[in-house]
C-alpha cells in the first residue's frame, strides 16, 4: 500500500513538472506573440496617422479651391450661395400618369359586371 | 534505547559489601542522566536556531538579490498586461469641430554626425552641401574635421533627402527618428495653432513642445500619454475658417488695409467658429519673432486677441443698452444732440450735424457722439464702469490662447466724467476685437454673459445675467436699424437680417500726442439673424482706405462693413443657416393676465 502511494506521488510529481514545463513555454510563446502584435498595432497606427495626415493635406481648403478653379470648365463649382437652399414644398410632386394606360381591364368581381 | 537503571543491583551490592553508601551511586546516576538530558535539549535547540537562521538568511538573501536584480536591469514594458488603446505615445492631434485634422504628427528623421567615425570628412562636406545648400560650408568643415565628437546637422529630413544622405555612404553620418508636428492646412488658422518646436533632444527621440497658440496652452494635455489617442477638439470649423480667411484677405487687399481680423462666434455656446488675423504665417515654418519695430507689424501678432485698439462707435450700443436697462431712456426718448458739446477745453463733435435732437434709436442709427455722450452723462462713471466690467472689458479675454493674456485692455487711469463721455463712443478705452465679440454675443444672447472659447462646448452656456432680455432685444432692434437704414447699409445681406454697429476710430500716434488724421481702425460688429441671433461676427480693418470714389473713404461703413457682409454671405450657408424672411414688427401687444 505504502509503496503504491510512493509510486503515485512520484508519477504525480513527474506529471506536474511536465505540465509546468509546457505551460512555461506556451506562456513565453504567447508573450512573444503579444509583443509582435503590439508592435504591429503601433506600426499600423503610425501608418494610419500618416495616411490621415496625407488625406488632410490633400483635402486642405486651399488646394480644393485651386482644383475647383482649375476644373471650372468641367465642374462649374462655385461657393455655396444663400439662394441654393431649397424648401420641400418647392419640389413638385412627380406626375402621376406615368403608368401605361390600362387597355384590357379584367373584371375581378362578377357582381357588378353586366350580364351579356 | 536501554535505560541505565539508577540503582544497578551489582554495584549496590558491591558498595554494601564495601560499606559505602549505595545512595551515592543513585545520585551519581541521576546526575549523569540529567546531564545527558541537558545535552540533548541543547542540541535540539541549537538545531532549531540553525534552521531558523538559515531560513532568515535565505529570505533576506532572496529579497536582497531581487532588489539587486531590479536595480541593475534595464526597465522593460510589462508584456503580459493588457495594453490600452494607446500603444504609441505621441503628441495628440488637434482637430476641428467636425474631426478634420488641424495638426498631427509625422515621422521623419534627423541627421547627426559623429566626426571620429568619419572616413572622408571633406567629401562628406561637399556632398552635404550639394543636398542642403542652406548649410554653412565653413562651419560644417570646421565641425566635422575638428575635435567635436557629435553634432546635429539637420533637425528634419524629407525621405528623399534621407536617401540622398544615405547614398553618400559615410559611416559617421547617422539618422535618428524624429516626430515632427505637421499642420496640413498650412496657413489656415495659423494664429490659433501657433506652432511647435523641439524641446529636449536625444538621438533616439525628441520632445515636441508647443510654442504658441493652443499648442502652448494645452501643451500638457497634448503631451499627456493618457490622452495621446484622443485628439483635442477645437470649436473651429475648417471650411468656415477657410472661407472667412479668403474673404478677409480679399477685403484687406481691396481696402488697402495693412492688417485685418475677423472673429465669428456662436452666440449660445460662445464657441469661436472662425478667427482670422492677417497677415499670417505658416505654422509649419514659424518665423522668428521680430526683435525691433512695432510688434503688431509681425505676422506672428494676433490682432484678434492681442491687438488692443480703441474700437470707436461700436461701444455706443453699450451706453444705450445700459440706459435702457436702468430705465433712464426708452428707444423713443429724445436726446439733445446740439453740437459741438463742450466739456472743459474739449469739444465733442459728430461726423455730420444731425440737428438739435433725435431719438435714442436714431442716436445709434446715425452714430451720434454727442447723443451717446449725453446718455453716458445720465449713467455716470461708476455705473458705466460696473456695466463694462460685467461685459468683460476690464481683464484679458479668457480665450484659450497664450497670446490672449497679452490682450489686457487699456483703461483710463482716472475715470473722470470726460472719460465716461468719450468711452461711451469708444475712445479712451482700448480693448481687443475678441472683447467686442464677447460683449456683442452677450447682447445677442438675451443679456446673459457669453465667455468665448476655442474648445468644442457640449452645451449652451448659462452665464450670469448682465441685462434683461427686453433690453437685449431692444438693443438688437436698434442694431438692426443701423444696417437697414443707418451707417452700415452695405451690411445688408438678403435673408440674414444682419444687425450691427460700425466703428471708426482714429489711430493714436505710437509716441503719444494725439491721433493720426488719416489712419483709422474700422470695425464692424454684427450679429445675425437679428430676430433670433445665432452668430456674432466682428471684422476689424487696420488703416483701410477705400479709393473707388472721388474722395478716399475711411469710415467703417465703406470699408469693414462690405467685407463683413461678404463674409456673412459666404459663411452663413456653410453654417447651414437658411435665408429667412424677417418677421415684421409686431404690434404693441403685451401678454397680460386678466
Amino acid at each position: 500500500m505504502r509503496s503504491l502511494f510512493y509510486v503515485l506521488t512520484a508519477l504525480a510529481v513527474i506529471g506536474l513538472a511536465f505540465w509546468a514545463y509546457r505551460e512555461n513555454y506556451r506562456t513565453q510563446a504567447a508573450l512573444t506573440k503579444a509583443g509582435q502584435l503590439q508592435h504591429e498595432i503601433a506600426r499600423n497606427r503610425q501608418r494610419l496617422r500618416v495616411l490621415n495626415a496625407e488625406w488632410a493635406y490633400l483635402n486642405r481648403p486651399e488646394r480644393l479651391m485651386e482644383l475647383a478653379e482649375l476644373n471650372f470648365d468641367k465642374l462649374g463649382l462655385l461657393p455655396l450661395q444663400p439662394y441654393q437652399f431649397g424648401r420641400i414644398d418647392q419640389v413638385a410632386y412627380p406626375p402621376e400618369d406615368d403608368l401605361l394606360p390600362i387597355l384590357n381591364p379584367i373584371d375581378v368581381s362578377g357582381m357588378e359586371a353586366e350580364q351579356p | 534505547m536501554i535505560r541505565t537503571p539508577l540503582r544497578p543491583l551489582a554495584r549496590i551490592l558491591d558498595a554494601r559489601a564495601k560499606g559505602e553508601n549505595p545512595d551515592a551511586i543513585e545520585r551519581e546516576n541521576i546526575r549523569i542522566r540529567h546531564e545527558q538530558m541537558r545535552d540533548r535539549a541543547r542540541m535540539r535547540a541549537e538545531g532549531r536556531l540553525l534552521v531558523l537562521g538559515v531560513m532568515f538568511f535565505c529570505a533576506f538573501a532572496l529579497i536582497g538579490g531581487r532588489m539587486g536584480v531590479l536595480a541593475s536591469t534595464e526597465p522593460s514594458e510589462p508584456r503580459s498586461s493588457v495594453a490600452g488603446a494607446q500603444i504609441l505615445a505621441q503628441r495628440a492631434d488637434i482637430v476641428d469641430r467636425k474631426g478634420r485634422i488641424l495638426a498631427t504628427n509625422f515621422e521623419t528623421h534627423s541627421l547627426y554626425a559623429q566626426p571620429p567615425q568619419m572616413i572622408d570628412p571633406e567629401r562628406a562636406v561637399n556632398e552635404l552641401m550639394r543636398i542642403f545648400p542652406d548649410l554653412d560650408r565653413e562651419r560644417l568643415t570646421r565641425d566635422l574635421t575638428g575635435k567635436r565628437k557629435f553634432l546635429w546637422v539637420k533637425k528634419k529630413l524629407s525621405p528623399e533627402q534621407k536617401q540622398a544622405v544615405h547614398d553618400i555612404g559615410e559611416p559617421g553620418l547617422l539618422f535618428g527618428p524624429r516626430e515632427m508636428r505637421l499642420y496640413p492646412n498650412g496657413r489656415l488658422a495659423a494664429h490659433v495653432m501657433g506652432g511647435a518646436s523641439f524641446g529636449r533632444e536625444g538621438v533616439h527621440a525628441a520632445e515636441v513642445i508647443g510654442v504658441a497658440g493652443v499648442e502652448k496652452t494645452f501643451d500638457e494635455r497634448l503631451r499627456d500619454p493618457a490622452h495621446g489617442h484622443e485628439p483635442l477638439r477645437l470649436s473651429l470649423d475648417l471650411s468656415v475658417q477657410a472661407a472667412t480667411e479668403r474673404v478677409l484677405h480679399g477685403g484687406m487687399k481691396l481696402m488697402n488695409a495693412k492688417g485685418a481680423t475677423a472673429i465669428l462666434m456662436e452666440v449660445k455656446t460662445g464657441e469661436i467658429l472662425a478667427i482670422a488675423s492677417l497677415p499670417d504665417f505658416d505654422p509649419n515654418d514659424r518665423p522668428r519673432p521680430a526683435v525691433e519695430g512695432n510688434p503688431s507689424d509681425s505676422p506672428l501678432f494676433n490682432r484678434a486677441v492681442q491687438g488692443v485698439y480703441e474700437l470707436g462707435s461700436t461701444f455706443k450700443i453699450f451706453a444705450v443698452a445700459q440706459a435702457l436697462e436702468l430705465g433712464l431712456i426708452k428707444p423713443s426718448t429724445m436726446i439733445d444732440t446740439k453740437g459741438p458739446l463742450r466739456w472743459g477745453k474739449h469739444r465733442i463733435r459728430d461726423f455730420r450735424d444731425y440737428g438739435s435732437e433725435m431719438t435714442a434709436t436714431k442716436v445709434i442709427v446715425k452714430s451720434s457722439n454727442i447723443g451717446t455722450a449725453r446718455i453716458a452723462q445720465m449713467i455716470g462713471a461708476e455705473r458705466q464702469q460696473d456695466f463694462l466690467k460685467k461685459l468683460g472689458f476690464f481683464e484679458p479675454t479668457p480665450v484659450e490662447m497664450v497670446e490672449g493674456q497679452g490682450g489686457q485692455p487699456l483703461l483710463p487711469s482716472r475715470w473722470s466724467e470726460l472719460s465716461t463721455m468719450t468711452i461711451s463712443y469708444g475712445h479712451g478705452l482700448s480693448a481687443t476685437p475678441m472683447h467686442l465679440a464677447a460683449a456683442y454675443a452677450t447682447l445677442a444672447n438675451g443679456g446673459r454673459k457669453v465667455t468665448p472659447s476655442l474648445l468644442r462646448q457640449p452645451a449652451a452656456q448659462l452665464g450670469p445675467r448682465v441685462m434683461s432680455e427686453q433690453t437685449a432685444r431692444a438693443s438688437m432692434t436698434m442694431l438692426r436699424q443701423v444696417v437697414s437704414e443707418g451707417t452700415a447699409s452695405f451690411g445688408e445681406v438678403e435673408g440674414y437680417a444682419v444687425a450691427g454697429k460700425t466703428g471708426t476710430a482714429d489711430k493714436p500716434k505710437e509716441r503719444g500726442g494725439g491721433y493720426y488724421e488719416d489712419k483709422v481702425i474700422a470695425t464692424f460688429a454684427s450679429a445675425f439673424p437679428a430676430h433670433d441671433p445665432q452668430y456674432v461676427l466682428v471684422v476689424t480693418l487696420d488703416e483701410p482706405v477705400e479709393t473707388s470714389g472721388e474722395e478716399p473713404a475711411r469710415t467703417a461703413g465703406w470699408t469693414a462693413v462690405p467685407v463683413a457682409a461678404e463674409i456673412i454671405r459666404r459663411v452663413a450657408p456653410l453654417l447651414g443657416l437658411r435665408p429667412q424672411i424677417e418677421p415684421g414688427e409686431l404690434a404693441g401687444i403685451t401678454l397680460t393676465s386678466n
